[in-house]
């Protein structure tokens, strides 16, 4: 269980990022974090494993408070927390088990890293993951000679290598196509179902994440505007994150994208049918 | 998880440089083989080593202590004579390294002229600036005049070469546009090419004179004059403090070079 | 045609503006220092000599022509010392740059205050300095040999490696390295997994070129005494030999030609 109370996050600019954010998520439970560009989401995921530091308020994970941990600890705290990235963050020129492996840094000895000698049981699970995530075949090819979606999977594959007890996601599908983008969604949400595991989802793409999540919390300039289940995302309440027009737009093309689509759905399937029929 | 309790599989990190087992074996093997050779055959006078660290000590010592005072008129003549040959040379070898950049490009000359541009590129560019200066000492005699000679030789292998490459790689369309409109060859540099390989050449020219100070004061170690020459003086009179004093000299007016071309560059771009 | 443009009364020249004239005052001031500087640096040249080196060079030539190729025999030897100072210079050289590179780059730096500018002098006075001088003052310290060469080559690279590597450095993929941290690594597991394998082709490339710069400057240590063919060289111009350096020459010659062919074929193998 993750409890975040009264989060707070000045830059030294003088730019208030965060202004008292608190809220609860409960084990198994895939929250979605939406909220105009500026409005501290990233900031927010970042500062539950500690890249960037609160200036005040706790982050609880499980009852120890995050926010005060220095040194060992804070990187004993930081492998229990897996994170997906916007750009998968893979390390490139490193092979795909490799970056899998990389989940477990955490948890071995320098030298074992350093020599690639990793425990039988972490090489096992890297496997069984990336059976999981549909890359078996992709062991030992370097990250960069991956495609987007592939990449994301080996993000995925990399956290879930952490043993987790929480997952933050920060925009999985920016850099993806519309249905490779549901793919990958759909992962990340089975996943968490799978081992109960709570997950804070970053997502700027609203539709998307009414499909996906149980939980949707609403972030305007640093402050929670709106938090409860998808079906209670209305008009206000969107307006009330993203403002009058934007998210009229946003809406729009995206019921655009969707009935695209849907029109190649049904024109592939018209043509495969027609085919059918010659046959 | 899938829980199946099958025997873990293995899994080795692929080789990261070279692929081939075979010649993985023969780049090492034969790396180690070399190393252990070159170590065999290193003579190294140990006993003189460590007589050589008290030395060492006050050469460290010298650098602490500059002495700029006692030989000020020979620092001052070696630097004056450094910076007045780089200032010539780099001018000579730039305005000499232009038709012969134009000559060395593919794109413009003629086969026999780009031919001999590019062998005179070579022969310049082959050899190290001591060495011609080897050769200009002993044709023009001692002194900056053959230090000079050196330094615009260097130059021109040096300049012409980038310039002639970057002629090549011009955007053809910019000269295809000036030379349909029935323009004559100078035409064609002077509106097609020269925009765009000006920047740049200003910038190598910088960066050149840059290299061509540094050189400078090397090239006094057989006799072309300059603060290399000075140096040479004091190392042979163990005269430490002095030799300090021109290195701290040369960093500074180094440093003062490179910062003040990056400006310079950034401001012509 | 003249009439038209009379009869609209426009014409157009070229903009002359500050810019401009700042050029031609740069161009101006370009001449100007030329001429003063050509006057300061020949105050002492003796116009003599210099209308006398065409007769000088012509007696060069037939001095170091037939080259003595019996002297080649004597020349193995050096030539494999030669060899030896490059390699192990280099190597000495890029072991030391690499801490000296980590420290001097911004994101990689353990103290900005201290260290980076320590590092950042180093590099500065590495490259200000040229092999050759270094071995000047090497020969003195250590006395003449092989040694001094080494280390002198050393000194030289630590500068040349560290400066590009230390871009590298500063130029590496940050979302990676945060990746990496945020899995809970150790400073030296993110060094290993997230920094070292976005610079390592780099380096690789960066050291072979300076390797091949290396074989070049070692050639001529010898003129100061820090071994290698240069002593060759030195001992054959204090006798006038020139047909021995002509020999000389022309195997520098196609060391160098060698070993900048192995380092491009190397350099392409990397990348």
């Amino acid at each position: 269980m993750l409890t975040i109370e009264k989060l707070e996050k000045r830059y030294r600019t003088g730019d208030r990022a965060l202004n008292g954010v608190s809220f609860t998520v409960d084990r198994g439970q895939v929250v979605g974090l939406i909220g105009p560009s500026g409005a501290g989401k990233s900031t927010l995921i970042r500062c539950i494993n500690r890249l960037v530091e609160p200036t005040a308020g706790k982050v609880l994970l499980n009852g120890t408070d995050l926010t005060t941990l220095n040194g060992t600890a804070l990187r004993k705290m930081r492998r229990r927390i897996g994170m997906i990235f916007q750009e998968y963050a893979l390390v490139e020129r490193l092979t795909v088990m490799e970056n899998v492996l990389s989940g477990r840094l955490g948890y071995v000895p320098f030298w074992r890293s350093f020599f690639r000698r990793f425990p039988a049981a972490d090489v096992e699970k890297a496997f069984a993951l990336l059976d999981r995530v549909g890359l078996s075949d992709h062991v030992d090819k370097r990250a960069d000679a991956l495609s987007g979606g592939q990449r994301q999977r080996v993000g995925i594959a990399r956290a879930l290598e952490q043993d987790p007890e929480l997952l933050l996601v920060d925009e999985p599908t920016a850099s993806l196509d519309p249905k490779t983008s549901r793919q990958i969604m759909r992962l990340i949400c089975e996943v968490c179902r799978e081992r109960s595991l709570p997950a804070i989802i970053n997502i700027h793409d609203v539709t998307l994440a009414q499909m996906f999540v149980d939980r949707i919390v609403g972030l305007q300039a640093g402050q929670v505007v709106f938090d409860g289940p998808p079906d209670a995302l209305d008009e206000k309440a969107l307006t009330a994150i993203y403002g009058e027009e934007d998210w009229h737009a946003m809406r729009k093309e995206k019921e655009d994208e969707a009935r695209d689509d849907e029109e190649a759905a049904a024109f592939e399937q018209a043509r495969e049918e027609r085919m059918a029929g010659l046959v | 998880m899938t829980g199946v309790a099958a025997a873990p599989r293995q899994w080795r990190r692929p080789p990261v440089l070279i692929q081939s087992r075979l010649w993985r074996w023969i780049i090492y093997g034969g790396a180690l083989i070399y190393f252990l050779a070159a170590f065999g055959t290193l003579e190294i006078n140990w006993q003189r080593v460590y007589e050589g660290l008290d030395r060492g000590a006050r050469f460290a010592q010298g650098f602490l202590l500059p002495d700029f005072v006692t030989r000020a008129n020979d620092i001052w003549r070696g630097m004056v004579e450094s910076v007045t040959m780089t200032v010539c040379s780099t001018i000579v070898g730039v305005l000499i390294s232009i038709p012969i950049g134009l000559g060395a490009a593919r794109n413009l000359a003629p086969a026999p002229v780009y031919l001999l541009c590019r062998s005179i590129i070579a022969v310049s560019r082959a050899f190290q600036e001591i060495v011609i200066a080897i050769l200009f000492v002993a044709m023009f005699g001692f002194g900056p005049f053959a230090g000079f000679l050196t330094l615009s030789f260097a130059t021109i292998g040096f300049l012409s070469k980038l310039l002639a490459d970057d002629i090549e790689e011009i955007d053809e369309s910019q000269a295809e546009a000036t030379r349909a409109t029935g323009a004559t060859w100078w035409q064609i540099v002077n509106y097609g090419i020269q925009p765009q390989v000006m920047p740049r050449l200003v910038g190598l020219s910088l960066y050149r004179l840059d290299i061509n100070f540094r050189e400078s004061a090397v090239i006094g170690i057989v006799g072309a004059g300059g603060i290399g020459a000075t140096l040479n003086t004091s190392m042979q009179r163990y005269d430490y403090n002095t030799a300090g004093a021109i290195l701290i000299l040369i960093i500074i007016l180094v440093m003062l070079a490179e910062y003040g071309s990056s400006h310079i560059r950034k401001w012509v771009q | 045609m003249p009439a038209g443009s009379t009869l609209s009364g426009r014409t157009w020249r070229k903009h002359t503006t500050a810019g401009e004239w700042a050029v031609w005052l740069g161009w101006f001031a370009a001449g100007v220092v030329f001429v003063l500087s050509w006057r300061v640096m020949n105050e002492n040249t003796i116009w003599a000599f210099v209308q006398d080196a065409p007769r000088q060079a012509g007696d060069l030539l037939s001095r170091s022509w037939p080259p003595r190729l019996s002297y080649l025999n004597k020349l193995w030897a050096p030539l494999w010392d030669t060899l030896n100072i490059a390699t192990l210079g280099t190597v000495i050289g890029t072991v030391l740059a690499v801490p000296t590179a980590f420290f001097a780059a911004r994101n990689t730096t353990p103290s900005a205050l201290i260290l980076r500018p320590i590092a950042l002098f180093i590099i500065v006075a590495s490259r200000s300095i040229n092999s050759l001088i270094w071995a000047l003052l090497l020969v003195a310290i250590l006395g003449p040999g092989l040694l001094a060469g080494i280390i002198a080559i050393a000194l030289r690279s630590i500068g040349f490696v560290g400066k590009l590597l230390y871009e590298a450095i500063e130029e590496i993929d940050e979302s990676q390295v945060e990746a990496v941290r945020a899995t809970g690594a150790g400073g030296w597991q993110v060094i290993d997994y997230g920094i070292i394998p976005q610079v390592l082709p780099t380096f690789a490339g960066i050291t072979v070129f300076r390797w091949d710069i290396n074989i070049r400057e070692s050639t001529i240590l010898g003129l100061v005494g820090a071994g290698g063919i240069g002593l060759q060289l030195q001992s054959s111009l204090n006798v006038l030999a020139w047909s021995q350096v002509t020999v000389i020459f022309a195997l520098i010659l196609l060391t160098v030609i060698l070993s900048e062919w192995v380092s491009s074929k190397v350099r392409r193998a990397i990348i």
